[in-house]
């Protein structure tokens, strides 16, 4: 009875790992194009996971979706496009480049660029720093009596 | 639970308020001392310092003691721990919750307080007060946090019979490792930060400060190192699905003050060195721990697994969100104030050692300000816009991968550029070697690969020129291709310790680079629905299935598979897989398979069962996959030798020993 109710738990309680192995495309590419999708779609009821990594119920769904469209010939963007419109941006792990993510996907370009001009400012200013000043004309005479005699 | 001992969590209690009342005589007594020159006031700072390490001891033990007798009066030990649970996650289980958690953190902290108290009887009064000062703040605003909204001692009465037991992903020996290493890093930070701190109060800062700062932040950094690949082994074997970095915010967190605190131990070689990068130095040593405190708000206040747990509790993540407005707002303000005081010295070319790492702080430093982007976009645009979207592992590998292949090219080019004014073509003709293996690595590559991929091949020869550029310093100093073999080994011997560290350090770099590439594009991975008997084929191996069963555990029962390996028929290993399951929580756990194979694995674990088809198992063979922690082995055994180097034992010279000659 026991040994029963494990079972009953074990499959109650959702794995937390994708394995629909019946599930797959028989075309090896186009199984292939449907992974790396899987792979960008988050599995949006999970922690931070892809429906490529996940087993709760609607990436199983999600991924049968996506390997019908796949199978349909859809082409990449316009499978990202459907779901984005049923699901929101939320479903990309990688955002689009648009004017929302402007700041994201600028932050690393950007921080490189004023770090560079900081550096390279900097550097300037300490070469100038050591290359000093010209001698005044009162320094050059001084100069010229002391190692003159 | 015998009613005598239920003081001792009391006292426990009453532990922690005396060692706050301690921090705040801590954080303001000896800065007075400081400012008045006074010895007797500045001398405080160690009493207090001692007196709060025992303190928070004792409170740790306190709590240790409820969970190992199971005292179910202490709402803590009933949410996280049961009677039946195994000694070792009694006693692991008191940092596997928030409250206890929070406490080892504080330990940690005044650990090192103690510490600084103790071994820095060599540094100048002043700095020592000033620093121990900053310590104070930063420990009083922790434990008013623990007393006042994480109390690990709150009670519940009546008190239940039985508690609800430890999360069952947390019942693993990574937990007894993990957290105490991750927080040793995280809190070892604040050392360097007292130290910044200390010096713009004092508006003095010379080559000393950063050779005492070097070996604290090296320390912090090594366990760092270890926490994060720990963690990340960890989560490889138990979540179930073979992955090793997800990009989780959580991660993130961990990521950014490593990555923050590599740059400062760079930064701080070129200031002890040269006492060039001054402002800079001190800047990083307060964004480390900025972003250690970030860590701690982001994990502890679960702004990021949800924004509603806010809500939830609010204090808790108020609370820390203050700190770290407080400790981050008033840090950079003082900078500003104070960073024109620090004198500027140290002249160099842009090709020099310097040079190579200010170039090595100028991409970590955009690595981090990538991570945190990333990590907190998700956030900041729900705040602004209300719009939601994923920021996930695509995006950091776009962004964030560029950043480090562009380092680890250049980083066996800067140990062999000399200071001040370096040669480029001389470090390149230095690194001949390392790039012949590199070529020789990337054209076989790509002849396996069959010319499919451009990126795997490019990283295996970037990973070669790596490990082995590594020692070319090591080479170019001991003259080993230029002197007899015998005075190679003597010059070897006789090279500093900390040389050696960066060469190992490095190496494992590269090291951590190739088991990455390798585990992420010749992963292969072989799903099926099997039945005892059955067997399947992975990566030129079959995987048989010899038979499933239950088994009792202390706290839970597995449902195990037991596999064998065979190659040609004959067997190589015997593997088990299993679910496990946790009656009180109603959770299961996947135990996977591994098998290795040098430093390669095969990972077994299973999935679905069901009683018409069998068992689902997933079999990945995962190449090389064991470099990925090797690596960061490596580096910490690098951060160990570099800490050994007689170099950063400054103040504690030991007199020359007269060698005694050996008698007539």
């Amino acid at each position: 009875m026991r040994r029963i109710l494990l079972l009953l738990v074990l499959l109650l309680a959702a794995p937390a790992h994708a394995y629909d192995a019946s599930g797959a495309l028989p075309d090896a590419a186009q199984e292939e194009k449907a992974r790396a999708l899987f792979r960008e779609l988050r599995c949006m009821v999970c922690q931070n996971q892809s429906i490529d990594d996940s087993d709760a119920p609607l990436a199983k769904d999600l991924r049968a979706l996506v390997r019908e469209r796949v199978a349909a010939g859809d082409s990449e963007e316009t499978i990202k496009t459907f779901l984005v419109e049923r699901y929101g941006d939320f479903v990309l792990l990688k955002p689009r480049f648009s004017a929302a993510n402007l700041l994201l996907w600028g932050a690393p370009v950007l921080a490189f660029a004023v770090g560079g001009a900081i550096v390279v400012s900097s550097l300037r200013r300490r070469k100038k720093l050591a290359d000093g000043r010209p001698l005044t004309d009162d320094e050059k005479r001084r100069l010229d009596t002391l190692l003159g005699d | 639970m015998e009613g005598r001992y239920e003081v001792i969590a009391e006292a426990g209690h009453y532990a922690l308020v005396l060692a706050l009342a301690l921090a705040l005589i801590q954080s303001t007594v000896p800065l007075w001392g400081a400012r008045r020159g006074d010895a007797v006031l500045m001398g405080v700072a160690d009493g207090t310092a001692f007196g709060q390490f025992i303190f928070v001891a004792l409170a740790f033990a306190a709590l240790t003691f409820a969970y190992v007798t199971s005292d179910f009066s202490l709402l803590n030990v009933v949410e996280n721990s049961h009677s039946a649970k195994p000694m070792i996650y009694k006693v692991s289980g008191v940092w596997g919750n928030h409250e206890g958690s929070m406490l080892l953190w504080v330990l940690i902290l005044v650990l090192f307080g103690g510490a600084v108290a103790l071994f820095g009887s060599n540094l100048p009064a002043r700095l020592r007060a000033n620093v121990l000062a900053v310590q104070g703040w930063v420990s009083t605003a922790f434990l008013l946090y623990l007393l006042a909204a994480s109390n690990p001692f709150t009670r519940v009465d009546p008190a239940p019979l039985e508690g609800r037991d430890l999360n069952p992903l947390l019942q693993d020996i990574g937990l007894a490792i993990h957290p105490p290493m991750l927080y040793l890093g995280y809190v070892g930070f604040s050392i360097a930060f007292a130290f910044a701190i200390a010096a713009l109060i004092e508006g003095r800062i010379d080559a000393a400060w950063a050779r005492w700062v070097r070996p604290w932040t090296l320390a912090a950094w090594l366990f760092l190192t270890l926490g994060i690949a720990m963690g990340s082994y960890w989560a490889y074997y138990e979540l179930g699905w073979g992955g090793f970095w997800f990009w989780d915010p959580v991660e993130n967190a961990s990521l950014m003050p490593w990555i923050a605190g590599t740059a400062l131990l760079h930064s701080a070689v070129v200031m002890e060195k040269r006492a060039a990068l001054k402002v800079w130095t001190v800047l990083l040593a307060i964004l480390a721990f900025s972003l250690s405190l970030l860590g701690t708000f982001l994990v502890r206040s679960g702004v990021l697994t949800s924004v509603h747990s806010f809500a939830v509790d609010p204090t808790r993540g108020l609370f820390i969100l203050i700190i770290l407005a407080v400790f981050v707002g008033g840090s950079l303000a003082l900078f500003g104030l104070r960073s024109g005081t620090l004198r500027q010295g140290g002249l160099f070319a842009p090709v020099s050692r310097e040079g190579a790492l200010v170039l090595n702080n100028l991409l970590l430093t955009t690595a981090t300000a990538t991570v945190f982007v990333g990590t907190l976009y998700p956030l900041a645009l729900e705040a602004v816009t209300g719009g939601k979207i994923s920021v996930g592992a695509p995006y950091f590998n776009a962004t964030f991968g560029p950043l480090a292949l562009a380092l680890l090219i250049a980083v066996p080019f800067g140990p062999l550029l000399s200071w001040k004014r370096g040669n480029l073509f001389w470090a390149a003709q230095r690194l001949w070697i390392a790039a012949g293996f590199a070529l020789i690595a990337w054209a076989v590559t790509l002849y396996i690969e069959g010319f499919t991929s451009i990126l795997a091949p490019f990283c295996v020869a970037l990973s070669a020129f790596v490990i082995i550029g590594a020692f070319a310093e090591i080479v170019e100093r001991a003259r080993l291709l230029r002197v007899p073999p015998g005075e190679g080994l003597k010059r070897l011997t006789g090279l500093p310790r900390s040389t050696w560290g960066a060469a190992f350090a490095h190496c494992g770099l590269g090291i951590m680079l190739l088991g990455v590439t390798a585990a992420t594009s010749w992963n292969v991975e072989r799903i099926d629905m099997m039945r005892p008997g059955e067997s399947f084929e992975v990566a030129g191996m079959d995987l048989v299935l010899l038979e499933t069963g239950m088994r009792d555990g202390p706290n839970y029962q597995d449902f195990v598979a037991r596999f064998a390996v065979r190659e040609g028929g004959v067997e190589k290993a015997v593997t088990e897989s299993s679910k496990r399951v946790f009656a009180v929580r109603e959770m299961t756990t996947t135990e996977a398979g591994l098998v290795t194979f040098g430093v390669s694995q095969l990972y077994v674990s299973l999935g679905e069962i069901s009683n018409e088809e069998g068992v689902a198992v997933r079999a990945e063979w995962k190449p090389l996959v064991l470099l990925i922690w090797i690596g960061p082995l490596l580096m910490s055994l690098g951060g160990a030798l570099s800490l050994a180097d007689r170099r950063l034992r400054v103040g504690a010279p030991r007199p020359a020993r007269p060698r005694l000659q050996p008698a007539e």
